[in-house]
């Protein structure tokens, strides 16, 4: 195991086993949540993580429980690699009182203060000066926190990213930033939306040091990860990665699909970073395939727990729908 | 010959009438070419007209608005389409202070031919960010005309009238219309006038103005009610900006008694600017205070029964129809 602020990954039984429990905690889980799509136990927009999981499962590795971790919509890997627990995600899927946001948000909108885990944001580009805020504020209060924001490569069109990225370089704020390269926007493939499709060349235009990575490849996401995190400890200002990745599934639940080519997605699966990962585990020797039979029969009984737990929570009352819009008195000052 | 088609076929024919009409006019917004649209309005598009007049753009909603209305300066005739109302709020900045002002600013040398659609409204699950009505933010901006097809027949219609225009005009089109159907009479003539409100149902004992996606919530009260005996006549606004005063206080005239029913919060609503205009033009015809059914002062919640919980509703509607007759 590499301790927090080891740059290193160190590849025993012990951390192997973690990182692939991770992975496919967060492939179980979705795929679970897209069968109670179609029984309509979830509803609205649901962005599936398949086929991206090495990306928040590897980075996540490198921060620890202070650092504040902002998101998007397609955000359900990052909150179950950063520790908030299955039961509450699948609750707040399921916009049940008991879910990480008491169900007013769902599956976009997931948040959780404990684990400074800041959404859960449906705005693309909307994360990016939340997270320079976060990180300023931290600056300011000489705390040695880091902030890490993940967005998609769409978010990069945005002005707020680039008022951001300028913003954190200019302050020298410990900002991560890891832009998930899936290719993809909805329907707009990388090409027809940047005129510069190499984004580690728009972090370095703004003296954001940065580097590419391959985003299927779990212990590479780490260890580039752990470079980074530990060069803005060091006091280096923001860093920047781009993971190259790609999601399996449709944008949300309703795409057919019209703008990629199958054989496109079937090479990339070819590619699924747990596949890859389980078998260079297997050969080499590192874990046994009892072990990941173990791993699986454990994640299946974590993942129909959260499904029963978010079946048997509560709906919150229609006498509260007011509720949470403004800070109550009695906590004003408090927080 | 009148046909049946939804909302949504309606706006793809006005789009590509527009297009096979007028060379100037180009469609350019975030998945409206490959993807088909949003909200598949513009399927096909991208295969009759080609990439340069179906234009997918980044996300980049002020830059290719801003662009919008630069082309529209430039002699094109753009349609801009923004996926929702909420993401318009990346654009507000130069709808409101560019869109919005150049022909003023400029002493009335430069127009601004621009047309600018967006979807609007709850109603899908789909949460804070992707729900709300921000209709009266425009509406209150001198320098554009603001308009809400309720019916399949305005969403065929307006398109055309509003690329006719000289000025900005944006297009409202609440995101449940979309797989509605109507008819389509193909025999007159399509156009539809931008401004003006219409009664879409006489009545006496009440007048129900509305607009957009509330306008089917409203006729589905006016049934229910016309079983108890109620007559209503419902206002479907139409021009959220300018509003159609004279219907509306005519209505109130015959009435006496006005509900308005408007998806945004109460709070600065348009249906609180035309409480007050009613105030101002029909105030000695009321027999009863204006009654207003909005959205709850909350932002929208995800689950089922919280969203219909905070947007207006059948009963809400009935009951406040009920309190004004004080039945
Ligand atoms: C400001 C804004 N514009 C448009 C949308 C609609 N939208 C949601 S996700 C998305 C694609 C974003 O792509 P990317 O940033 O690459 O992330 P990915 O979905 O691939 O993870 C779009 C266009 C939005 N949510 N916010």
């Amino acid at each position: 195991m590499s301790a927090a602020g080891d740059t290193r990954v160190h590849l025993d039984r012990e951390h192997a086993l973690k990182l692939l429990r991770q992975m496919k905690l967060i492939r179980r889980f979705e795929e679970r949540s897209a069968e109670l799509y179609g029984e309509q136990k979830i509803r609205g927009f649901l962005h599936l993580y398949i086929g991206e999981e090495a990306n928040a499962v590897g980075v996540m590795q490198a921060l620890t429980p202070e650092d504040a971790i902002v998101a998007t919509y397609r955000e359900h890997g990052h909150a179950l690699a950063r520790g908030l627990p299955a039961t509450e995600v699948m609750a707040e899927m399921y916009g049940k009182a008991s879910g990480s946001s008491r169900g007013r948000g769902g599956s976009m909108h997931i948040f959780d203060a404990g684990q400074r885990f800041y959404g859960g944001n449906a705005i693309v580009g909307g994360g990016l000066p939340l997270a320079v805020g976060l990180a300023l504020a931290d600056q300011m209060q000489q705390r040695n926190r880091v902030t890490c924001c993940f967005f998609g490569e769409g978010a990069a069109a945005e002005g707020e990213f680039h008022e951001s990225l300028n913003l954190a370089s200019l302050w020298k704020l410990p900002v991560l930033f890891v832009c998930e390269n899936n290719r993809y926007a909805m329907g707009t493939a990388l090409e027809r939306s940047e005129s510069e499709t190499d984004f580690c060349r728009h972090a370095t235009s703004y003296r954001i040091p940065a580097e590419a990575v391959d985003g299927m490849d779990v212990v590479a996401v780490e260890s580039a990860a752990r470079r980074a995190v530990q060069a803005i400890r060091n006091g280096g200002g923001p860093q920047f990665l781009e993971n190259r990745t790609y999601r399996f599934r449709a944008h949300s639940m309703f795409d057919a699909e019209l703008y990629r080519e199958k054989a496109e997605v079937e090479m990339w699966k070819e590619r699924c970073p747990i596949r890859r990962f389980h078998s260079w585990l297997i050969a080499a020797g590192v874990v046994h395939e009892v072990d990941v039979a173990a791993l699986d029969r454990d994640i299946e009984g974590e993942v129909e727990a959260a499904v029963a737990f978010a079946e048997a929570a509560p709906w919150e009352p229609e006498a509260d729908l007011l509720t949470d819009v403004m800070t109550p008195a009695a906590t004003r000052g408090v927080a | 010959m009148s046909r049946r088609i939804t909302y949504r076929e309606a706006i793809r024919e006005a789009l590509q009438e527009a297009l096979r009409r007028d060379p100037r006019v180009f469609l350019m917004g975030e998945d409206v070419g490959r993807y088909g649209g949003a909200y598949g309005c513009s399927k096909g598009l991208l295969t009759e007209f080609g990439e340069a007049r179906i234009r997918d753009t980044p996300l980049s909603e002020a830059g290719f608005t801003g662009a919008g209305i630069g082309a529209a300066l430039g002699g094109m005739r753009p349609i801009v389409e923004i996926m929702t109302v909420n993401f318009s709020l990346l654009a507000l900045d130069q709808i409101v202070n560019t869109a919005a002002t150049l022909r003023h600013m400029s002493g009335g040398q430069f127009s601004v031919p621009v047309v600018i659609r967006m979807a609007t409204g709850a109603g899908r699950q789909l949460a804070a960010q992707h729900s709300h009505s921000f209709e009266n933010w425009y509406a209150h901006v001198p320098g554009i005309k603001v308009v809400a097809p309720a019916t399949v027949a305005d969403a065929r219609g307006m398109l055309w009238t509003a690329l006719e225009d000289p000025d900005p005009v944006i297009i409202f089109e609440h995101a449940t219309l979309y797989n509605d159907e109507g008819e389509i009479e193909d025999s007159g003539p399509l156009a539809q006038p931008l401004e003006g409100a219409a009664i879409r149902r006489a009545g006496s004992d009440v007048s129900l103005i509305t607009y957009g996606g509330s306008l089917k919530k409203v006729l589905a009260a006016a049934d229910e009610l016309a079983r108890e005996g109620i007559a209503c006549e419902v206002i479907d606004l139409r021009s959220l900006r300018p509003l159609d005063d004279k219907t509306i206080a005519a209505s109130v005239a015959r009435t006496h008694r006005a509900v308005i029913v408007d998806e945004g919060w109460r709070s600065g609503s348009l249906a609180a600017e035309i409480s007050a205009r009613i105030m101002e033009t029909a105030f000695f015809d009321l027999d009863w205070p204006v009654e207003r059914v909005c959205s709850a002062e909350v932002p929208i919640p995800y689950p089922r029964h919280l969203e219909i919980a905070a947007t207006p509703q059948v009963p809400n509607i009935i009951a406040a129809v009920k309190r004004a007759l004080r039945r």
